[in-house]
């Protein structure tokens, strides 16, 4: 954190308060909304509540009568001043998620590759290559905002969006790409699905993603998935 | 022993005050829509804070009682009924086993809420009895609660107080039927249009049918930005208000996403969601707008009212400890 100016406070509602860096999806933002994050998972307070890191900002649910609006502003701020020497931010893990592209589990993978005039194993390939960014989780539970998408891929969403689409669903919609961890209606291209779950109760930590992860996807054959499958009792 | 659920009403949940510290994790709070009326009936039959009880919406269930219990009845007025019998509110009530504890016409308000002395036995998932709906876990099975299922008490010993004739005062509960939802300015409050902002706290908003656990869609005067912008998704929070593209105001609820894309207008003050929570589609909102200070006076002072009866009611029970 260079520049002493660039966050600011607001209140959201009488029970939280944000820490608002500059407003633009960046790698460097993101370190920052990690270097808070980290800075809280290890140093609670009075009348903390918890935190939800977003793209450029990081809320704060508190309890208004331990500590004021005033009192969580500045003691924000300090520890802001102090992590801009020295951000500790953790080492990022790297998650492989594997996917069946195509067929049945992946209906949309032709019309993605024939918007991009490229081949479906073109697209695989550049799917695969890239190492994803979780910029934050939101939406529902384990459900990761992934940047870096290469743009050669990027497909519009569907007109109509699907009734039904299945948990561990592998789309597009525009630059982004994501994972359904439960199923809903939606109306992303799916172009895979993965046979591991993003949120899974019996894990001792459910959500397989969190903010500041990198992923990167891994094709494998049908007969993987339902080997994954089997070995995870779903 | 427990209960028995004979008819399961329209939407009755298991909650209890929410899942706190999975936010971060994409997992919503959830929790009682009242939470007043939830922690009044915690406090009336002295369990300990964060017990859960049923949650029931406008058409209640009918609970067979199958041992002995202590309950308390609070939040809106669904004409519980005891064997045919009026069930007062706020109040602990001694029941029977094999009473049949049924509702009837909705006279007031949207929920309320049966406590029962000790609480209910149930496995808490990530920290809270709460049911979520959406992602199916929590509560009873993840799901609302239909006929035949069976929740039992954590215990069989029913401690009544040394007298039964009190109960909480009327005014110590906010009206049901009052209109007037008071706000905050919500972070994007200075992006919309002054028209949009007159007509905010000018005119009135109406729940529409698209009203549950996750939001209430408003109708009302069309609330349109300056300039149109694309929002990057960030927190939101029970009570906060988002204009969708049409400009349409949404209230986010109990069971609301943790992110949302929509521009924030307005936030509701925490003391105003257990009003929020019992109005009903079709019911008029008006706004009225505070700034941070007074809603947190206003907070602080609910809490410190809380504790005075946490106290006052702890020693109606005292001898039991």
């Amino acid at each position: 954190m260079k520049k002493t100016n660039s966050y600011t406070f607001y209140p959201l509602g009488d029970s939280a308060i944000v820490i608002q860096f500059r407003d633009q999806i960046s790698e460097a933002i993101h370190q920052q909304v990690r270097a808070v994050a980290a800075y809280l998972d290890e140093f609670s307070f009075e009348g903390f509540i918890e935190y939800t890191p977003a793209f450029t900002s990081v809320t704060i649910y508190y309890q208004p009568w331990v500590i004021s609006y005033p009192e969580i502003h500045d003691l924000l701020e300090e520890m802001l001043i102090q992590l801009m020497d020295d951000p500790p931010i953790p080492p990022a893990a790297v998650i492989e998620i594997p996917v069946v592209y195509g067929g049945d589990r992946g209906p949309d993978l032709e019309f993605v590759a024939a918007h991009n005039q490229l081949s479906s194993s073109e697209v695989i390939a550049m799917h695969t290559a890239a190492t994803y960014l979780v910029y934050m989780i939101g939406f529902a539970p384990g459900f990761p905002y992934l940047g870096g998408m290469n743009e050669k891929i990027a497909a519009p969403r569907k007109e109509q969006p699907r009734a039904k689409i299945a948990a561990g669903a592998v789309g597009i919609a525009g630059q982004q790409t994501g994972i359904y961890p439960i199923e809903t209606p939606g109306g992303w291209q799916i172009i895979g699905q993965s046979p591991v779950s993003l949120f899974d109760l019996n894990r001792k930590v459910p959500a397989l993603l969190k903010a500041g992860d990198r992923v990167r996807f891994v094709a494998i054959s049908e007969i993987e998935f339902m080997k994954i499958r089997r070995e995870n009792g779903n | 022993m427990g209960i028995k659920i004979l008819k399961a009403g329209m939407l009755t949940t298991i909650q209890d005050p929410g899942r706190i510290g999975y936010r971060k994790d994409g997992v919503s709070v959830s929790g009682a829509m009242d939470q007043d009326a939830l922690r009044s009936g915690n406090l009336l039959l002295g369990n300990k804070a964060g017990e859960a009880g049923l949650e029931c919406t406008l058409t209640g269930p009918q609970v067979l009682f199958e041992s002995d219990a202590l309950i308390a009845v609070t939040g809106a007025d669904l004409s519980a009924e005891i064997d045919g019998l009026p069930v007062p509110l706020w109040r602990p009530v001694a029941v029977a086993k094999g009473a049949v504890l049924s509702f009837g016409q909705a006279i007031r308000g949207c929920r309320t809420y049966l406590m029962v002395q000790g609480g209910f036995d149930l496995a808490p998932v990530l920290g809270s009895s709460s049911t979520y709906l959406r992602a199916g876990f929590g509560g009873f099975e993840g799901r609302a609660l239909k006929k035949g299922d069976r929740i039992a008490f954590k215990s069989d010993v029913v401690h009544l107080p040394e007298r039964m004739n009190w109960s909480l005062s009327p005014d110590f509960y906010a009206p049901v039927h009052e209109h007037t939802i008071r706000v905050m300015k919500g972070p994007e409050f200075e992006l919309f249009q002054e028209k949009s902002i007159a007509d905010l706290f000018t005119r009135q908003f109406i729940i529409s049918k698209a009203a549950d656990r996750m939001g209430y869609r408003l109708e009302g005067p069309v609330l349109q930005l300056k300039t149109a912008q694309e929002m990057l998704s960030s927190a939101v929070a029970f009570g906060t208000v988002q204009v969708t593209s049409k400009g349409s105001p949404i209230v986010l609820m109990a069971d609301h996403q943790t992110t949302g894309g929509y521009p924030r207008i307005l936030q509701v003050l925490s003391t105003d969601l257990g009003k929020l929570a019992q109005l009903r589609s079709g019911d008029a909102i008006q706004f009225e707008l505070l700034t941070l200070k007074q809603a947190q006076a206003l907070l602080i002072a609910r809490e410190q009212e809380m504790n005075q009866l946490k106290q006052s009611l702890t020693f109606k029970y005292i001898n039991h400890d």
